[in-house]
């Protein structure tokens, strides 16, 4: 049945090889990194300083040098097409490099971990493979690869999410992530298998000429589809896959929470882009769809109902770890609704929407874990009084947040417009969803407001008002992630552009 | 007649659907740890019958490729979650997800 490849064949096959190597340099460069930060922890054990986070940063601040290069190289597939280089892809390794050393910077801040851990070991290690990870799910081009790089950002994820051994609610955390996460991969794979019945392919363009050629069945279509969102709507954790989130993000030592929210949610967003823009066909096809439902409805379905879950789940929490966690799911159907519009406007709106969630929401749990330092605590209602004794930290919180509600002057605001004005070039189809968006901001504009509320209008009920410093380094990198937000808020063009330019997914764009 | 004498595709696909739908129940009903993760590998080998059926009846060799792999990361994956249930264990004295519910509303 299978004959033994000739010499020939061999031999082209080994030089693709050869010449698909020198398109995966920042891969390479961050796999060694990987491995080094093992050896330097093997060679420094047992001592607590910070020569390995900053190995980290160094590392990573290095690696985008090599994606900066690669802007020269032309898009396309390679490895026999299990791997793509475009535009797209660029834009979201410098995402997850950029948040990986945010992670590695807010996890220097954080105090829980000297009391929670003897040694950082591999946790460095662990946050650098979560970035290999999660550039390898934004540029696969085939079913195998999707599944193989999701499977590395989840594993990594779990042993991160459980790293205070000792401590019950990060085992807990990591329990439930795991049991949700192990599931929805599961019934990913189980939708794969599907559509490789269907197609004979695994290749995302292969398949989607197979099916433009062939037709297929709609029924197993539909059911195909839905168990891939299951496993797509869970990494980026949207309703009805969200179960896991809440808990998971209270659990999870802060900074990983601030990584997974971040990074892995833009992970799934491109899988989502990638996978349902190419593969999936949609419109113009001779076959109807059951009862008129494709993955399209599917998605508007799981974007309301991800805005309307999340914002109002949101209104009673009083932890403000699983208040942003609800926060979260709210933005996991924002970027759905950019994702929905399918246009070229639409994948910029999202783009540029994943870089302000990533300056806002890392920026807002830079300040909760210094305050938790501090006060030893994240509920609310600690929260009475520290305007006064953390100007800064007020301050800068009060921004993100604002930022979060999507209120000028910025750079949440500009996202929000991005995507809403999207929706609305799209002309009138899809004004209702526009308006859900905008009624559940209004929405979100009460729970974020609590914070500043209580920090700056209630008083203390420990009548303590001595003024607590973060130190000076911590300041600085606030007051940066700050005036950041602000800034593009004003001055967003560069980030638009940037947005715009990487819009392309195997050198198309969409219209 | 045909259809239950010679053993085609769909009989594949119908042991696999059975294994999904055995997985998933043990997934939804089970409390113990362990259990759910077994679960969990029969949905995984559901996907491997399915990928390995294809690949016969299509005549290509990707299925086979992604079973081979799927089998590698249930492996991995088993080994990460055995290794944070005996944590789990430690601390809770209790492998019973329902009784492990210290993060709550």
């Amino acid at each position: 049945m299978f004959e033994l490849p000739s010499g020939a064949e061999i031999q082209g096959i080994i030089a693709s090889l050869k010449a698909s190597v020198g398109l995966f340099i920042p891969e390479i460069y961050l796999s060694l990194l990987f491995m080094l930060l093992i050896v330097i922890d093997l060679v420094a054990k047992g001592k607590k300083n910070n020569l390995l986070s900053v190995a980290t940063l160094i590392g990573l601040a290095g690696s985008l040098f090599f994606i900066y290069q690669q802007h020269s190289l032309p898009a396309g597939e390679f490895f026999f097409g299990m791997y793509v280089l475009d535009e797209f892809a660029l834009f979201f390794k410098y995402f997850f490099v950029l948040s990986g050393m945010l992670a590695v910077i807010v996890t220097m801040a954080d105090e829980q971990f000297d009391r929670e851990v003897k040694s950082m070991g591999e946790y460095y290690a662990l946050i650098v493979a979560m970035v290999i990870g999660m550039i390898m799910m934004a540029s696969s081009a085939d079913l195998l690869m999707i599944f193989l790089s999701m499977e590395l950002v989840s594993f990594t994820a779990y042993i991160l999410t459980g790293y205070f051994k000792r401590n019950a609610r990060s085992s807990e955390a990591a329990l439930k992530y795991l049991v949700y996460g192990a599931v929805s991969s599961g019934l990913m794979v189980y939708g794969f298998s599907l559509i490789y019945g269907l197609t004979a392919q695994t290749n995302l363009l292969k398949i989607s000429a197979e099916l433009a050629t062939h037709g297929y069945d709609p029924l197993v279509m539909i059911f195909s589809t839905l168990l891939i969102l299951a496993g797509f709507g869970y990494k980026i954790g949207a309703v009805p896959f969200h179960f896991w989130s809440p808990d998971v993000y209270e659990g999870a030592p802060t900074p990983i929470t601030a990584y997974l929210s971040v990074a892995s949610k833009a992970a799934g967003v491109a899988l989502l882009m990638r996978f349902f823009y190419i593969a999936v066909p949609h419109g113009g096809h001779p076959y109807e769809d059951i009862m008129g439902i494709d993955w399209l409805s599917l998605l508007i379905l799981v974007s309301v109902a991800s805005m309307i879950y999340g914002n109002v789940v949101a209104l009673w929490q009083k932890n403000v770890k699983r208040l942003l966690a609800y926060s979260s799911i709210a933005h996991a159907g924002y970027l759905l609704l950019g994702i929905i519009v399918m246009d070229k406007l639409g994948t910029q709106a999202t783009l540029f929407y994943l870089l302000s969630y990533f300056l806002m929401n890392f920026g807002a749990f830079y300040v909760v874990i210094l305050i938790a330092n501090k006060t030893g605590s994240e509920n609310l209602d600690d929260y009475r009084g520290l305007g006064k004794r953390m100007p800064l930290a007020g301050a800068a919180l009060t921004v993100f947040l604002i930022s979060l509600v999507g209120l000028p002057p910025t750079l949440g605001f500009i996202g929000k417009l991005l995507i809403f004005s999207a929706l609305l070039a799209k002309g009138s189809i899809y004004i209702w969803l526009a308006l859900i968006g905008i009624m559940t901001s209004v929405i979100s504009l009460y729970y974020y407001m609590l914070i500043p509320l209580n920090m700056y209008l209630r008083e203390s009920m420990k009548h303590d008002e001595k003024e607590m410093s973060t130190g000076m380094l911590a300041q600085i990198i606030m007051a940066l992630l700050m005036i950041m937000t602000i800034y593009f808020g004003l001055f967003f063009t560069p980030l638009s552009d940037f947005a715009q330019y990487s819009s392309a997914m195997f050198g198309i764009t969409l219209h | 007649m045909e259809q239950l004498t010679t053993i085609g595709l769909n009989h594949y696909l119908t042991i696999s659907a059975f294994l999904l739908g055995f997985g998933l129940f043990a997934v939804m009903t089970r409390k113990n740890a362990i259990v759910i993760l077994m679960g969990v590998e029969l949905i995984l080998n559901a996907a491997n019958i399915n990928f390995l059926a294809f690949s016969k009846y299509n005549g290509g060799m990707e299925g086979v490729m992604f079973a081979l792999f799927v089998i590698v990361i249930a492996a991995a994956e088993a080994a990460i979650a055995l290794a944070i249930v005996i944590n789990i264990y430690k601390i809770f004295k209790s492998v019973d997800v329902s009784s492990i519910d210290t993060l709550k509303e």
